[in-house]
């Protein structure tokens, strides 16, 4: 195979300087979201204490597991050896990278107390999955770095071994990654809707899917701006096949989620409250995830291949990543709003709300901030592409 | 005229050494004073004891709020008119069986478990147990990440949503952390009981504290003779709270 040539990020349209403008706007805002919060305290969100975890980590879930899977094609590349993704490999890790720091800013400015980050990175309990969690994240930004670096480095580049052995490892890494973030759901035995082993799995098979829709809209985003397709015809079905394969994938895994939880009797009423009693939730469920999310985008990809692949593709990724952030809403409030069970069969009330659905409703700063963090993704992404040679010349796709 | 200068001079000298004296050797002296309650206050937790509550429900009267009010008063937690947001250290449970009709209302605050989730999931630390059982937050290194109430099979736990006005001495509180029940270790260690205890044994007694390591202690006798149950004992948290009658 020829040698792979890269570009940086040279003239600018008016559309690149509008986008990045836009994100650079939505950041201060999140940043003003944050300061709002943290002055007043989080009464002023929708969060309570019963839902304690409200919007910012349904987007900052959402960014760490897209960053763990948009980490993929990296890895294809260099550890499944399909040469075909190499030209993407270096987009791929800067993209991971931008997107796992879009996701933590978010979870950092939510903490009651933000000013204390320090502690969280000096005082470790080694039991907690949080704790592993903060290894695996920073752990996962150094991996991916150094993965750039033999990457890109001449000398070293001229080897394929370096690349292999670095790849396999921020492989392994990801992986690990991901089932941390799960298990933070997977971990909670006093929660029906999340106490299960599966929710790691489901959630490496999502970050695959959210990976590649962010990976792919990029690419798409950034041939725009070079005036070159960056993605080949070729490589726009593999896309598109993978596409499929994810969304299939998260699709069982959800599956099998919700009928094992319907199949124990215990569980039975989380489950009819998250399926079918749960207003907004078994709206954003069905409509969300599983229609707009998944099936919308799967039939889309299934009927439009061949002329209409790049333009079917192009609708699908963002729909994917619409049914992420409805995924994580629904799992992570949707969860929570469900009471705690304290006397299993028995109606329980109290003025703390116990046998009560919890109600939650976002507030415009907690928004903000979420959505601030995709846009610290997508500017720290637009910035590394102008800085260093990560994208691939037309010629070499 | 100079001896008597002199002398003034003495005199102010052995006045400011008294008063110095005083001034190092008085809370020494306090200390000694108070004997076996100050030693105790400074002593660590004892592993051979496990401080422990049984709360008999067929005595806690509905409509009762003793020990609530009890608790609210000491550490300054109250209704803001946000309840959602409001703290509660303690509350009023009630539970009915559906189907037979039966039920019971009992106060539920933190059980400090034996294994506490919120320990085991908390990544700084804060949340964490003493050797004598009681589970705790160390409002120093807790970063408000609520984890641990994510993780609280008891809904035990709130977060302080509004900035805290006047916090007790004995209840430090704050704007972006995570509080609940503390079993009054303050007054344990002193050699108290909670004031939960105290102002339940004044309404109705359905409250006893006691050390559950201990065989002689009555607390630990009644469970050793009478059904006792606790709640979510499935989820094997092992803990502190013992409740009759439910």
């Amino acid at each position: 195979m020829a040698k792979i040539a890269y570009q940086k990020l040279t003239d600018h349209s008016a559309f690149f300087w509008g986008l990045l403008g836009l994100h650079v706007l939505v950041i201060a805002a999140g940043l003003g979201a944050a300061l709002y919060m943290e002055h007043h305290g989080h009464v002023v969100t929708g969060m309570s204490n019963q839902i304690v975890w409200g919007t910012p980590h349904v987007f900052a879930v959402f960014l760490i597991v897209a960053a763990s899977g948009a980490l993929n094609v990296a890895s294809f590349s260099s550890v499944f050896n399909k040469l075909a993704y190499k030209p993407y490999a270096r987009l791929s890790g800067v993209l991971a990278v931008a997107l796992l720091l879009g996701g933590l800013a978010v979870l950092v400015l939510d903490l009651g107390r933000p000013d204390r980050l320090i502690v969280a990175m000096t005082t470790y309990n080694f039991r907690s999955i949080f704790a592993w969690n903060i290894y695996l994240y920073t752990g996962f930004i150094a991996v991916v770095a150094l993965y750039l670096f033999v990457m890109m480095d001449r000398r070293v580049s001229r080897f394929s071994m370096p690349t292999r052995i670095v790849g396999g490892f921020a492989f392994f890494w990801r992986f690990a990654l991901t089932t941390g973030t799960g298990a933070i759901f997977g971990f909670l035995i006093a929660r029906d809707a999340y106490s299960s082993a599966i929710m790691p799995v489901l959630f490496i098979a999502a970050s695959f899917l959210y990976g590649l829709a962010f990976t792919v809209l990029v690419l798409l985003t950034m041939s725009r701006e070079v005036r070159h397709e960056l993605i080949s015809e070729d490589m726009l079905g593999k896309f598109r096949g993978l596409f499929i394969l994810f969304a299939l994938s998260v699709l069982y895994f959800t599956a099998v989620l919700h009928l094992t939880k319907l199949y124990a009797p215990g569980t039975r009423d989380v489950e009819a409250f998250l399926l079918r009693d749960g207003g907004i939730y078994t709206l954003v469920f069905w409509i969300g995830q599983i229609g707009i999310g998944l099936l919308l985008p799967l039939a889309i990809l299934v009927f439009g291949s061949g002329r209409h692949a790049w333009r079917s593709v192009a609708i699908a990724a963002p729909l994917f990543l619409i049914g992420g952030v409805a995924q994580m809403y629904f799992t992570i409030i949707g969860g929570q709003a469900f009471p705690l069970s304290l006397f299993p069969g028995m109606e329980v009330s109290s003025s703390f709300h116990d046998g009560a659905v919890a109600q939650y409703w976002p507030s415009l700063p907690e928004v903000l901030l979420g959505l601030s963090g995709v846009s610290l993704a997508m500017v720290l992404t637009g910035v590394a592409l102008k800085l260093l040679p990560f994208l691939p010349r037309p010629a070499s796709v | 005229m100079s001896v008597k200068a002199t002398d003034e001079s003495r005199r102010t000298f052995l006045r400011s050494a008294a008063g110095m004296a005083a001034t190092l050797l008085a809370p020494g002296v306090t200390l000694y004073a108070m004997g076996d309650a100050a030693a105790a206050e400074t002593a660590p937790a004892s592993a051979k004891v496990r401080w422990g509550l049984l709360i008999d429900a067929a005595r806690c009267k509905d409509g009762c709020s003793a020990c609530i009010d009890a608790c609210s008063a000491a550490f300054g937690w109250k209704d803001t008119g946000h309840p959602e947001t409001d703290p509660q250290w303690v509350r009023k449970v009630s539970a009915k069986n559906p189907e037979t009709g039966a039920g019971f209302s009992v106060p539920v605050m933190c059980q400090h478990c034996a294994n506490a989730p919120c320990v085991d999931v908390c990544p700084t630390g804060a949340s964490f147990k003493r050797a004598d059982g009681i589970v705790l937050v160390d409002r120093h290194i807790c970063i408000g990440c609520r984890y641990c109430m994510m993780a609280c099979p008891y809904k035990a736990r709130s977060f302080v949503h509004e900035p805290v006005e006047n916090p007790k001495p004995d209840a430090p509180r704050g704007k972006g952390t995570v509080e609940g029940c503390t079993l009054c270790v303050h007054r344990i260690d002193a050699g108290g009981i909670p004031h939960c205890v105290e102002a339940c044994q004044a309404a109705g007694g359905a409250m006893l504290f006691g050390d559950l390591g201990d065989p002689s202690s009555e607390i630990a006798k009644r469970i050793a003779t009478y059904r006792t149950t606790r709640i979510r004992e499935d989820l094997r948290c092992n803990t502190g709270i013992y409740y009759a009658n439910i």
